[in-house]
């Protein structure tokens, strides 16, 4: 029965995505209520998920809509601030009366969003929570298939693919931001890498928002370590090598958590560096029709929107796979009623562009769907694990 | 134990980083301690300057150091306009404060309008350039940076001491009712100095985009710091910002190479501290 139910819910959307189901939606809209941070310091990466939402919203408009009725997206602008996402999420419920809500951007403005949706007992799909540990509501699901414990999962991932590579490092240094969400990954890549035998030589931390790199980049090359995890978020990886650069260093084999992917690829001193990623956008991601649809899509309104970068990765993909898991939810259910759609979720499947999402681990995560990624050539391609790598793609060691 | 090369090239890296401390400080410790303004809005006009040089090099093709022909004149005027308005409503020097502060979010949503809120990086000739002296390396940018923060820093002291328009800008700011008694014209003086320290937030901008990334936001993380180098380096005194920004900067630096990079904005604040406590009785 569930599996039967995952696949109709899947093929389902997917035909639904392909457009082959066309039927114009009529009646009172279904009003789906969520912020974004469109301005303030994070609203260079929540213009992505704006564009993913537009796309779906509609996508979803030109073939049925949900439950046959159009779609109506309420937006507001949360300024970066999880105390206003808090409020504005109290007013999309009790104002504006919204029949769905979806999480904001940002581990912070989620939790602030999570507790209003606690309160009112509604469903909260998000796509960019970092520390699952902190997911304690009953009906939040997470989009971004990072597992209950990305802390440990996702460094092991990396650690198995640097030593299956030709020259597995020996010593490690990590030099991180206290950015939470990073800060949190990183001590956890300490304690792997150290379990694993790997040596280190270096552990730094950096207040969030720091100028300077020059100090950091010298420290980093005085250790001399053969590989560098790089707990950055953002454009710290891109800062941390151009501190380097001015003083004649390479690190030898380089990682970063949480990096800006467009412009850390096209850095010519970024060749090589690692990370992570739940989506690239080369085969056999977009062996699937619909994300290859959403790319095309994407690219076209990224450009247009003047993104630096207008490949699709792992935010543009996770923001995508929120609107797939809500609506595969309200299509299989035929329900826009919470615990309804609470309770199929719990017991389904979902078929996404990053892959299948599951909710039945700890606080309603599934497995850890993060690969890893590598800059060949001022692009990423996805290197580990090999069933994901990009044709012909393998991890470049120096 | 870290190595002699790596305190080295960490105190240079603050040197550097001091530099533009002072040259961003310079500016609003010549308002500040002349004119009693305190102008938040310096920290966005250097960061307008630093997206009119990002546009002018990306979009134009300009040579960065070029693009101070259009910015400077254009900056000169923003600043004087702004400090006849801050004059025509007879703003005090707590009320510049708000303003100010209103000013800067103004500023910030209107480079976020054009600009987006993505963060830029301004690629330039000079960015690859660097010099090797020994072990320790120079990069260009930074370099740039001290030489126009020494160049204007002690240009601005010796023209406040040894020319006569300076004497009178000293002169009005010290008293401006005996000043105007011998024929000192305040209000033209004031425009001039406004100016002045305008067009030095648009040459801070430049340094800040070729050594920096960009996001309008990065406006507000340069306030503390600059604030207390302006505070420990006196204010209106031209030269003061430089030292202190350069102590700061090394203080920071070796803060960074010797213990956690994390400790190092406790730095700034922790001097601005004991200097304040000894210098107690002056303020």
């Amino acid at each position: 029965m569930k599996l039967a139910t995952r696949i109709i819910a899947a093929l389902g959307a997917a035909a639904l995505s392909l457009g082959l189901a066309q039927a114009a939606p009529s009646g009172a809209p279904v009003r789906i209520g969520s912020t974004l941070a469109l301005t303030g310091p994070l609203s260079g990466t929540a213009i992505i998920h704006k564009i993913v939402g537009e796309i779906y919203v509609d996508d979803l408009n030109k073939r049925d809509g949900l439950l046959g009725r159009p779609v109506e997206w309420i937006l507001k602008d949360d300024q970066s601030k999880p105390e206003l996402a808090r409020t504005l999420y109290e007013q999309l419920i009790t104002v504006d009366k919204v029949d769905l809500i979806i999480g904001p951007y940002a581990t912070p403005n989620i939790i602030a969003a999570m507790g209003v949706a606690q309160r009112y007992n509604r469903v909260l799909i998000h796509h960019t929570m970092g520390i699952p540990s902190l997911a304690k509501y009953d009906m939040q699901f997470p989009a971004w298939s990072v597992g209950p414990n990305p802390e440990t999962t996702v460094p092991n991932t990396l650690f198995d693919a640097l030593a299956a590579s030709a020259k597995p490092p020996k010593t490690i240094a990590i030099v991180t931001s206290k950015f939470p969400s990073v800060y949190f990954m990183s001590v956890g890549a300490r304690e792997v890498a150290k379990k694993r035998g790997l040596q280190e030589v270096l552990f730094l931390e950096w207040e969030f928002g720091n100028k300077d790199f020059g100090p950091i980049a010298n420290r980093v090359k005085d250790a001399k370590p053969d590989f560098v995890f790089v707990g950055a978020i953002g454009l710290e990886g891109n800062q941390l090598l151009e501190a380097m650069k001015k003083i004649d260093y390479v690190p030898p084999m380089h990682y970063y958590m949480y990096p800006a992917p467009g412009p850390l690829a096209k850095l010519p001193e970024a060749q090589g560096a690692l990370a992570a990623s739940i989506f690239e956008q080369h085969p056999p991601f977009t062996n699937n029709p619909i994300a290859a649809q959403f790319v095309k899509e994407y690219n076209a309104r990224a450009a247009k929107a003047g993104l630096p970068d207008n490949s699709v990765e792992t935010q543009a993909a996770a923001s995508f796979s929120t609107w797939q898991v809500l609506e595969a939810a309200v299509t299989a259910t035929k329900s826009l009623d919470d615990k309804v759609l609470a309770a199929w979720l719990k017991q389904n499947q979902v078929d996404t562009i990053q892959g299948r999402l599951r909710f039945d681990r700890a606080n309603n995560y599934g497995d850890d769907l993060m690969r890893v990624k590598q800059v060949q050539n001022g692009h990423w391609v996805t290197v580990w694990p090999k069933e994901w790598a990009a044709p012909g793609a393998k991890l470049i060691t120096p | 134990m870290p190595s002699f090369t790596l305190l080295a090239q960490s105190v240079l890296s603050g040197i550097f980083i001091g530099a533009l401390y002072g040259l961003l400080g310079l500016g609003l410790s010549l308002t500040w301690g002349m004119l009693r303004q305190i102008n938040l809005a310096h920290f966005a006009l250097a960061f307008l300057g630093a997206y009119l040089t990002f546009q002018l090099t990306h979009g134009a093709g300009w040579d960065p150091l070029a693009t101070l022909l259009v910015v400077v004149p254009c900056f000169f005027l923003l600043g004087a306009s702004m400090h006849w308005l801050f004059a025509r409503f007879a703003i005090t020097p707590f009320n510049s404060l708000l303003v100010t502060f209103g000013l800067t979010v103004i500023v910030e949503s209107l480079i976020q309008w054009i600009w987006t809120a993505d963060q830029r990086l301004m690629d330039s000739a000079y960015g690859a350039v660097r010099f090797k002296l020994g072990a320790l390396y120079v990069p260009l940018p930074e370099l740039l940076t001290l030489v126009l923060a020494v160049a204007l820093s002690l240009a601005a002291w010796a023209g406040l001491r040894y020319t006569d328009l300076g004497r009178a800008m000293r002169a009005a700011a010290e008293d401006a009712p005996i000043a105007a008694a011998f024929g000192v014209n305040e209000r033209s003086l004031s425009l001039l100095l406004s100016g002045i320290s305008a067009a030095f937030a648009g040459v801070a901008g430049l340094c800040i985009a070729l050594s920096f990334t960009l996001a309008p936001s990065q406006i507000y993380a340069w306030i503390g710091v600059v604030f207390a180098v302006v505070m420990i380096g006196g204010l209106g005194n031209p030269i003061g910002p430089l030292v202190a920004g350069i102590v700061i900067g090394i203080s920071e630096s070796l803060t960074m190479a010797l213990t956690s990079p994390a400790w190092a904005p406790l730095v700034s604040f922790s001097l601005l501290i004991v200097v304040l406590l000894a210098r107690a009785k002056k303020i």
